[in-house]
């Protein structure tokens, strides 16, 4: 690691946090990708594979439901941790701090959306 | 026409609309911030802006040239609230991640450790870096924001402003030999010690700068390996019983140490004084002595607030408005630019304006400095007293060695170094009857004769 990197690192194939986990915090990619993992009935399948700058976890800050998804670093992955507790104080503060936050959750939901249709369009056809 | 239409009338005109002009007078933290969040929060609502920040220096350069005279760290709380805003600093800028603080006194050490073991506080240059560096490896911190805002569309003009005046209400702003020019509102966002302050005392808008005091910056080279053998990822702070001192660090950079002093009237001998130290001499290389020909300078850093930071179309911002006591200066840039874009964009532009919905943030500010005061009173207190140097030794070892352990005193440490949290929650925790129970206990030790006889 470099001595000017903020965040920590993880290595090739590292879990950042587990499904299932109690989420107290959220994750900023700095450097390389990450996995999203999704494990149902004993299968995992790899939701989509998160990039530089992008946010993970962030459904943590605002419930306190479990952890959706596993994080697993693909390749070296630094990322930085934004505290749940002081980042909702500063959010309290100033509520425009999370607006990348809801964009970000608002082009997930519209993939998701995109994702329901595709998936019922394949239904419909079979 | 009534009054209250006539009034209606004059606060629908101080409003930004699209294409409305805002000059911004120093391209630092603050003026890069401000320029920046004005650009996003009107493009989130479809408003186009004609930013234009005028800023002598180019950043790019070395010392003195492009050096805007700060310890330039970035607190673990601005690190994380820039990556929320999508701002990321990388490791071309951040010349060392701070994992760690150690604070040093005559009787002992102790190292203070984030809880998370992650590196989330920055220490940069705000230039390229001192003025005998050599070969530039890392990037400015100021040049990194200016070239973000520039990016986002605001224009850089590397002209010194050196009159303003205001002609029915509008702020105009000359260059050295320009025409002036008309802008809609106006933004202050330079140093204290800055001269283009003089260009806003008593010309009729009611604004005092803040009180200032001296401090004292150092850049000694000593190498890359050097650093990481001596001084490592950690910051070095000191709490040393040298009369004026009120506090000292040494901050690990790429090739260079930065060794920063605050107190009152610091002179050359008071610097002599804490760097011919035990304490200093123990955490620098083994051969070292200071060389008096390395980069070094004195500038004023704001201990207070202005007076009346804004008018009709007029607002000033960071350091000249209202920053934070002896920590974080960055951080209080970030806050009073956002407050002073939000308020620009979704408010207006008056004095009521920024009143209501700027100033807040500003006298949290301000409010939060004298709990600051109150705080570094009782660290002078400290300074002075050898037993509650050894109980606050004591207690902070204990906590850093015990895991699991409620880790009150290297918090309340922590925030006041870093300047990661409010004044206000410091003496929170710190009158909380666990840690006073704690704390009395260990001040009770410390005074026992066993104790003594045993340092």
């Amino acid at each position: 690691m470099g001595k000017g990197e903020l965040g920590k690192t993880y290595s090739d194939g590292e879990v950042i946090t587990r499904q299932g986990d109690i989420g107290d915090c959220m994750y900023v990619i700095q450097k390389g990708e990450v996995q999203v993992l999704m494990e149902k009935d004993g299968v995992e399948t790899q939701l989509r594979v998160a990039n530089e700058g992008e946010f993970l976890g962030e459904m943590a800050i605002f419930d306190h439901e479990k952890r959706s998804a596993t994080l697993c670093a693909l390749g070296e992955a630094r990322l930085l941790t934004i505290d749940k507790k002081n980042f909702l104080k500063r959010i309290h503060k100033d509520p425009s701090l999370a607006f990348r936050l809801v964009q970000t959750m608002s082009k997930r939901v519209r993939d998701l959306s995109d994702e329901v249709t595709r998936l019922k369009a394949d239904v419909h056809r079979e | 026409m009534s009054r209250s239409a006539h009034s209606k009338e004059k606060r629908e005109d101080l409003q930004l609309v699209d294409g409305s002009k805002v000059a911004v007078i120093g391209g630092g933290p603050a003026g890069s911030f401000v320029s920046f969040f004005l650009l996003e929060m009107a493009e989130r609502c479809g408003l186009e802006l004609d930013v234009e920040i005028f800023e002598p220096r180019d950043f790019s350069g070395v010392a003195p040239k492009g050096c805007n005279m700060c310890g330039g760290i970035i607190s673990e709380t601005l690190v994380q609230n820039l990556a929320a805003e999508g701002i990321n600093l990388p490791s071309t800028v951040v010349q060392r991640g701070i994992e760690s603080y150690k604070l040093h006194m005559d009787i002992g050490s102790v190292r203070i450790e984030t809880p998370l073991q992650e590196k989330r506080i920055g220490a940069v240059y705000r230039g390229a870096g001192p003025r005998d560096l050599t070969s530039s490896k890392w990037g400015s911190f100021d040049h990194h924001l200016e070239k973000l805002t520039a990016a986002k569309g605001a224009h850089v003009t590397r002209e010194r402003v050196v009159d303003v005046s205001f002609d029915d209400g509008r702020p105009k702003i000359a260059v050295k030999g320009g025409q002036p020019q008309s802008y809609d509102l106006l933004v202050v966002a330079v140093g204290v010690n800055s001269a283009a302050l003089r260009l806003f005392t008593g010309n009729g808008q009611g604004y005092q700068p803040p009180e200032s005091t001296k401090t004292f910056i150092t850049e000694y080279y000593l190498g890359e390996e050097t650093i990481e053998k001596t001084l490592g990822d950690s910051m070095h702070v000191f709490l040393l019983n040298i009369p004026r001192l009120e506090f000292a660090a040494i901050i690990p950079k790429g090739d260079y140490a930065s060794v920063c002093l605050l107190g009152e009237s610091i002179d050359k001998e008071l610097v002599q004084s804490f760097l011919d130290s035990p304490q200093v001499k123990a955490c620098m290389p083994g051969n070292w002595s200071s060389d008096p020909r390395s980069c070094q300078c004195s500038p004023k850093i704001s201990i207070g607030a202005a007076n009346k930071p804004f008018a009709d179309r007029l607002v000033f911002v960071g350091d000249c408005g209202v920053t934070r006591l002896y920590k974080d200066g960055i951080g209080a840039a970030y806050r009073t630019a956002k407050a002073c874009a939000t308020t620009a964009v979704f408010e207006g532009i008056s004095e009521r304006d920024f009143k209501r919905h700027y100033w807040p943030v500003c006298r949290s500010i301000r409010t939060d400095n004298s709990i600051g005061k109150l705080s570094f009173a009782v660290t002078r207190q400290i300074q002075k007293w050898r037993f509650a140097r050894r109980a606050l030794l004591r207690m902070t070892e204990k906590e850093q060695k015990m895991a699991g352990r409620r880790r009150d005193m290297s918090q309340v440490l922590w925030d006041m170094f870093t300047g990661s949290a409010p004044y206000r929650d410091i003496v929170t925790v710190s009158l909380h009857p666990r840690f006073l129970a704690r704390l009395a206990w260990e001040l009770v030790v410390a005074a026992s004769p066993i104790a003594r006889a045993e340092n």
